[in-house]
């Protein structure tokens, strides 16, 4: 029985000491780039909640196909824009959460991801005369169906972003910004083919079906040439264009349900406001159970301490899995309350069974065995209410959810190990060293 | 000794009071805007901001300008220094033309703290969802409770006291935030249901505590009567159940006053779930049980015993 205290003693005062190591220095590390990952309540940020149009899809590819390669495409301009530590993910079948931290200008993020960003080309429309047709203000009119010509392969196609090897910004002094492209060798042969068919007038360049501009077609651009699109860009608007390009156009139109954005400003107000109250909070704890509960009650200050170690300890392990939020940090300081309930059960439990007569070692024994079955009945409760919080905030990308219920549960896991294992560990050492034999220092009086 | 027990329906009757209360300000909530609670922007779709303006401005003056920028729907409320409002859906272009509006005529510089806008068509399916989550919650403690109580006479009748104590937790909080919402125009949001069934597991949890020892002093039979054998558990149990609140409410309360705004009401419903779900642990659902198991169908109705 000594030994085996011995044994969990050194247990616990290991595992302690890796967590103590993983989580130091607190200050310059835990809250900085490559400590906790902290949620968008947190440290400021833009998400954005996409839902793709499934109808509109290709019918040759599954749906799950088609959402693939969306992700990809918007991984791929995410990346290009230079977000920190975005996350894409898919939420359901037809869904696509897109968190970036550090993002404050949503608009510039809405206008870069969500665009389909479908490019192509459109012939002027003429009358039987061969007139050129305008419209009620005498702008030229153009065909409502992408120019084609006919492929390498003898088939007719269409000239879209598909065929670009690669897009890029050039700055001209005349035109301003322009973007810069060139295509792979089915996109130059079409590419030739159509400008021979409209030298001298003009050909429009489609985006999303938005005409950004329409220049004069001067010469045939043959192979190896690059083709120019302009349309009085400032540079950011070339910029976004360029990746769009090149990450190419998404396979399904996204419409935003759900954005939401957080100023930094507040996510550090946060931080501060609950560090101040984690800490009038744990103070305030610890002094009723040291007063009310006296040795036990130190005993399970340490265990407190101990589980507060351990609880940052696997939020900067699984740093990568775990997002802290603000509700996340309600439910560290809640479960540190119900950590002190197991505890608790325990210590009345021993008094009761002290007043009862039983020896000091007894009264331990028999305390903890009878209060096991009330803390672990009592905790599946909070169990469960976790799990389907855990799925009800999966379901429209509400990371506060989530993060309260992860935190809850990992807090009162981890809780309930402090009060079986550690307490339980300490009072046994205690008892049999015979420091303590008066049972007074339980709070009771005999 | 304090008789738990015997004292029995007061608590019924304050408890009763309690509920009223909350029923009528759903009803009257319901008449005034036709909806029993104030819903956020998680559930019925909309756009959510809290503004930050230096230098501060007045609220009424604020609410004038939405109006007259076409926005008289704005429900503003003042959350510390900033200010939280909610408007209908809007887009990204909306949104810049009311912040430039709002700054011009105002004068002052305006920080978004916080923007949240969300289409109304996910924001069913966030109902639908958040219903679906209270019960299932509900269902799965019934069962938890009555698998718990397996071994006992009628585990069903503990099972239903406990869950009837649940739903009397979740009426008296939801009531206090219909009411906030008429008085202060507070709004219910996916926090709101988080907090709540965070709540209803914690309720359980004293629940279970009591009805555990209830189950092994029946076993034990020290004491011939029914009633008795509760008073005792309830006593017994008395210590920890309240030092478990106390400290839980400790850090609740450090974390209401000092938390910030952004999870006040979240926290809310937590504080008020610890203190409500303590009470009706201690004070309903053991006392349901007596009334129950023997049959006191007569005497739920405090002044009927005494005609009697």
């Amino acid at each position: 029985m000594r030994r085996r205290s011995i044994y969990l003693l050194i247990f616990v005062l290991v595992l302690f000491g890796l967590a103590l190591w993983s989580i130091v220095p607190i200050n310059t590390k835990l809250l900085g780039p490559d400590g906790l990952r902290l949620g968008l309540d947190l440290k400021g940020g833009s998400q954005l909640l996409y839902e793709a149009n499934l109808s509109m899809k290709d019918p040759d590819v599954t749906a799950d196909e088609a959402m693939a390669s969306v992700i990809a495409k918007i991984q791929r301009r995410v990346d290009q824009y230079g977000a920190a530590e975005p996350v894409i993910q898919k939420l359901g079948t037809e869904r696509i959460l897109v968190q970036l931290p550090g993002v404050e200008d949503i608009g510039e993020a809405i206008n870069l991801i969500g665009k389909t960003a479908l490019l192509d080309f459109r012939e002027q429309k003429f009358d039987a005369l061969g007139n050129p047709v305008l419209d009620d203000e005498g702008n030229w009119v153009f065909e409502d169906e992408p120019a084609t010509a006919e492929g390498r392969d003898g088939q007719e196609r269409a000239l879209t972003g598909m065929y670009l090897k690669r897009a890029s910004i050039d700055f001209d002094t005349i035109k301003g910004a322009v973007v810069v492209i060139e295509w792979d060798s089915e996109g130059e042969h079409l590419f030739e083919k159509i400008t021979e068919r409209n030298l001298n007038k003009p050909l429009a360049i489609f985006l999303d079906d938005e005409m950004i501009s329409a220049p004069i077609v001067h010469n045939i651009i043959t192979a190896g040439t690059r083709g120019i699109i302009e349309g009085q860009f400032t540079m950011s608007d070339a910029e976004r264009l360029a990746i769009q390009l090149n990450s190419g156009a998404l396979d399904l139109p996204l419409t935003i349900i759900d954005q939401r954005d957080v100023d930094a400003s507040l996510g550090a107000d946060s931080i501060r406001q609950s560090m101040i109250a984690a800490v009038i909070g744990i103070i305030l704890l610890f002094l009723f159970v040291l007063l009310y509960y006296r040795l036990p009650g130190l005993m399970a200050c340490f265990a407190l301490g101990i589980y507060g170690v351990l609880l940052l300890a696997i939020f900067n392990l699984f740093s990568s899995h775990i997002t802290l939020t603000l509700p996340g940090i309600a439910a560290a300081i809640l479960s540190l309350g119900m950590a002190v309930d197991a505890n608790i059960l325990i210590f009345e439990r021993i008094k009761e069974e002290l007043r009862r007569g039983r020896s000091l070692g007894a009264a331990i024994e028999t305390g903890f065995s009878r209060a096991w079955t009330a803390i672990r009945d009592s905790n599946i409760t909070t169990f469960i209410v976790c799990f389907i919080l855990f799925w009800l905030g999966g379901t429209f990308g509400a990371f506060m959810v989530r993060g309260f219920a992860l935190t809850l549960f990992i807090g009162v896991a981890l809780s309930m190990f402090t009060a079986i294992i550690i307490t339980r560990t300490f009072l046994r050492l205690i008892v049999n060293s015979r420091l303590v034999t008066n049972p007074a220092a339980f709070g009771v009086k005999i | 000794m304090i008789d738990f027990v015997g004292k029995k329906h007061w608590f019924f009757l304050i408890s009763g009071i309690l509920i009223v209360i909350g029923i009528v300000s759903l009803v009257i909530s319901q008449i005034q805007f036709g909806t029993p609670l104030q819903l956020g922007t998680d559930f019925i779709g909309g756009t959510s901001m809290t503004l930050h303006f230096s230098p501060q401005v007045d609220q009424e003056q604020l609410r004038q300008e939405f109006t007259n920028l076409g926005y008289p729907e704005a429900m503003i409320q003042g959350s510390g220094d900033d200010f939280l409002i909610r408007i209908r859906e809007i887009s990204f272009q909306e949104r810049q033309d009311l912040i430039e509006g709002v700054e011009t005529s105002l004068g002052s510089e305006v920080i978004v703290r916080d923007y949240d806008t969300v289409s109304p068509h996910i924001a069913t399916e966030t109902a639908r969802n958040a219903l679906i989550a209270v019960i299932v919650a509900a269902v799965a403690m019934m069962l938890y409770i009555v698998w718990a109580f397996r071994r006992m006479p009628s585990p069903f009748h503990w099972g239903t006291c406990a869950v009837i104590a649940l739903i009397h937790d979740v009426l008296i909080i939801v009531g206090i935030f219909s009411l906030l919402g008429l008085l202060a125009g507070v709004a219910v949001d996916a926090m709101f249901i988080t907090g709540l069934l965070a709540v209803v597991g914690y309720s359980i949890n004293n629940t279970v505590v009591i009805f555990d020892r209830i189950r092994e002093n029946v076993s034990r039979q020290i004491k011939p009567d029914f009633a008795a054998t509760i008073n005792d558990s309830l006593i017994e149990t008395l210590g920890r159940c309240l030092n478990t609140a106390m400290t839980t409410l400790f850090v609740l309360l450090a974390l209401f006053l000092f938390g910030g705004a952004t999870i006040q009401y979240f926290v809310l419903v937590l504080l008020l779930g610890v203190i409500i779900g303590t009470y009706s642990s201690v004070c309903i659902s053991s006392q349901l049980l007596v009334v129950w198991e023997k049959r006191e169908w007569r005497a739920l109705l405090p002044f009927a015993k005494k005609s009697a």
